[in-house]
């Protein structure tokens, strides 16, 4: 532990004096190099009180972004959008070819989208997703809603060249006339990732863009250039959101702010009870000819209940009769938008200094709760001998070395967490691994499945 | 000590993070076919092979209790090997002792739950940590040990860990004690590409573990291992709790409903009337050429 310490600390010495002299050079520097000189990363290194490189520690830094990040998300406790049709409305016009994101604006935007649908199914698996370009003046339907991933992004990846202006009112038009004929149970959503500083229209697009307010389609915009006034106003028409881009991880930011469900708004969709079918699985070793590829298959699939046709993968509708089909852990996988689990507290200082207050490890990943940064002196040392010495050490001592690092407690079971697990437990695991460990402190909400 | 840098992790090293059922009302019921001693002693021969497989290999214990869950051993904490063994007891003992105290009286009906979710839950997180420790770590994977019968109620969670462990790709392998097939781990096992085993002969407990869940994920590959069987992914409605083959989802919550109904029970959404027809009017609908 101790020696991969000190050794990382003089490789990361050693990188940060070489970039010290290129940056002195002269300003002739190619682009990747002056990436590199305008960060001056190595300003931010911290030397401890032994001379030794500490980690830099953005972790607390993260942590305070991801926790305004889940205010606002669980700010209200209100009804989500989970069956959501969205198009995706690509700009490849002559301004997509820019190079201003490397290596070009659209292979940048293509990779983000292939990210954002495979987030977004993962995210929503009853949702389904399409595809629309622009290019020279026209809009295309690069791909009908659909729920599989694969497609999409084949789709997508095939299709990469830019000319010609962009278009948004007849983007706008096609995935009106395609939106409107979907259920009314479902969310109607463009998103549009917009590279052009102009748009090249037949007609008048504010009649456009109240067409698609009365007809309830909410269009968000990310912008890859600067702020338009008609991306704002339809955004502002349609209750989407409008962002630019500044560079690539604030575009993938961005783009996959639109994963999670939006909140519903009562009058966009009915409620409705939709038909769905829960298909079995076919016995492995029979053959038979799919109806989604028209391909003969052996083993696997799935059947159909109501017309017994063969379906390959699921989640999907039926080609022959129309019936929506998935599985139950597909339902299931959108519960934990349903039933989120509450923020974790901070733990104020006043309870923290003191360590005899606190446990010494998180109660999920048992990882100490001391200070990281004394933590690597203490493992060194055997470990009878650091119990021992906690409580005979002097004050000073004490409160240097066994620092209570920053941590968190659940408000229901009263458990406390580090932040790696706080910020797991919220964005992936949905679960709280105290409140599940009694059982008399379990939610009362948990519905039975 | 070896420093870390040197160590070179491979497919072949393991950690093993296993879940055993405490249950007592479980292990009561089946004291005449496995008691809970012969159990852990298999068991205990099994985490030893584990680890002498290879000196890297890491074994994690939890204990799923009846009212609680907690680890109970760690092989990265553990002195000596000599006194590994004695070491876990000891926590088993404590734990169990704990966990007693901590139930009540009332609540006892028949051989209850116990709380998977809370010790899958667990065993995430502490695979998240191995996950962040740096770009070499063991390969984990999780073994749950089960008796008890599912807790309806713990559904959802029980579905959330296991989608959390398929999306960081850890296999939960399951080996089911009881009478019955758990859907939970039968689940669980099929969505994250774990192995599901219910032995035949509990007897030969020490025989179905070292040859089913020893080997290393990498050299899974080359053995033949229980296949899945068929998975029941039908769902319950939430009105008769029958199984269904054709329902109605509820577009706001997604309860399941085995009848049309005009206000949903668990969100109280009125149900528009116009869509009663709803699965073949717009879909018909969509199936037509789209002029773009």
């Amino acid at each position: 532990m101790f020696d991969k310490e000190t050794k990382d600390g003089k490789k990361q010495f050693n990188r940060g004096d070489e970039e010290d002299d290129d940056g002195e050079d002269d300003k002739g520097l190619d682009a990747w190099e002056r990436a590199y000189a305008d960060e001056r990363s190595w300003e931010s290194l911290q030397e401890d009180e032994s001379g030794l490189l500490r980690p830099i520690d953005n972790k607390t830094l993260y942590h305070a972004q991801y926790r305004r990040r889940l205010r606002t998300a669980s700010a209200a406790r209100i009804q989500k959008g989970l069956i959501r049709f969205l198009y995706i409305v690509i700009d490849l016009s002559r301004a997509a070819g820019e190079l201003d994101y490397k290596p070009s604006r659209m292979v940048v935007v293509a990779r983000q989208v292939e990210a954002f649908i495979r987030e977004f199914f993962d995210q929503n698996p009853l949702s389904q997703v399409g595809l629309v370009t622009l290019k020279n003046g026209v809009a295309n339907c690069l791909t009908d809603l659909g729920g599989s991933p694969e497609s999409h992004i084949k789709a997508l990846m095939g299709k990469l060249e830019s000319s010609g202006d962009a278009s948004l009112q007849n983007g706008l038009d096609l995935v009106h006339s395609l939106l409107n004929q979907i259920p009314t149970y479902g969310h109607r959503e463009v998103l549009i990732l917009y590279s052009a500083l102009s748009t090249c229209d037949p007609g008048d697009i504010t009649e456009t863009i109240q067409k698609c307010k009365t007809s309830k389609i909410r269009c968000s915009v990310i912008g890859l250039s600067a702020e338009l006034y008609i991306c704002k106003y339809l955004c502002q028409e349609t209750g989407g959101s409008y962002h630019v881009a500044v560079d690539e991880p604030h575009l993938k930011e961005l783009v996959l702010e639109h994963a999670p469900p939006p909140p519903a708004i009562a009058e966009f969709a009915i409620a409705n009870l939709i038909k769905m079918g829960f298909p079995q699985r076919a016995a492995e070793g029979v053959i038979s000819i799919c109806s989604c590829h028209k391909e003969a298959k052996v083993g696997g699939g799935y059947t159909c209940p109501r017309c017994k046709a063969r379906i390959c993968e699921l989640p999907t509708e039926c080609q022959i009769c129309g019936l929506t089909l998935v599985s139950s852990p597909h339902l299931a996988r959108s519960y934990h938008h349903l039933f989120p689990i509450t923020p974790f507290d901070d733990v104020p200082a006043s309870v923290s200094n003191d360590p005899r207050n606190l446990p010494k490890t998180c109660f999920g990943c048992q990882q100490s709760l001391l200070n990281p940064a004394s933590q690597a002196k203490l493992t060194a040392r055997p470990k009878c001998s650091k119990i021992q010495n906690v409580h005979s050490w002097p004050v000073s001592c004490y409160t240097i070395g066994n620092m209570p690092g920053p941590c968190v407690c659940c408000p229901k079971c009263k458990q406390y967490f580090c932040l790696d697990c706080d910020i797991y437990i919220h964005e992936s695991l949905h679960n709280c691994p105290g409140c599940e460990s009694f059982r008399h402190s379990r939610p009362v909400g948990a519905v039975e499945g | 000590m070896t420093p870390v840098s040197s160590k070179l992790y491979t497919d072949d090293v393991s950690l093993l993070m296993v879940l055993i059922d405490t249950n007592p009302f479980f292990w009561n019921s089946v004291k005449s076919t496995l008691a809970f001693s012969t159990f852990l002693s298999n068991v205990l021969a099994f985490l030893n092979s584990i680890l002498l497989l290879n000196q890297l290999n890491q074994v994690v214990v939890i204990a799923t209790g009846y009212n609680s869950c907690d680890y109970i051993f760690d092989s990265s904490d553990s002195q000596s090997q000599t006194q590994r063994v004695e070491q876990m007891l000891q926590k088993l003992e404590e734990f169990v002792d704990k966990d007693e105290s901590l139930g009540r009286e009332d609540s006892v009906d028949g051989p209850g739950f116990s709380l998977l979710s809370g010790s899958l839950s667990m065993a995430l997180c502490y695979i998240q940590r191995v996950f962040r420790s740096g770009p070499l770590h063991p390969q984990p994977r999780i073994l749950c040990l089960h008796g008890s019968p599912d807790g309806p109620g713990q559904y959802v969670a029980v579905m959330n860990s296991i989608f959390s462990a398929q999306r960081s790709m850890v296999p939960i392998d399951s080996c089911v004690l009881g009478a019955q097939h758990s859907a939970f781990l039968q689940q669980a096992s099929y969505i994250t590409g774990g192995v599901y085993l219910k032995p035949q002969l509990l007897d030969g407990l020490f025989q179905y573990l070292a040859t089913v869940f020893a080997t290393d994920l990498h050299s899974r590959a080359f053995l033949q291992l229980p296949k899945p069987a068929g998975v029941d992914f039908r769902a319950s409605c939430f009105c008769h709790k029958n199984t269904i083959d054709m329902g109605y989802i509820c577009s706001v919550c997604l309860s399941i409903f085995c009848k049309h109904q005009k206000k949903c029970s668990t969100c109280g959404s009125v149900f528009g009337q116009a869509q009663t027809q709803d699965s073949s009017t717009p879909d018909r609908k969509r199936k037509t050429p789209l002029d773009a």
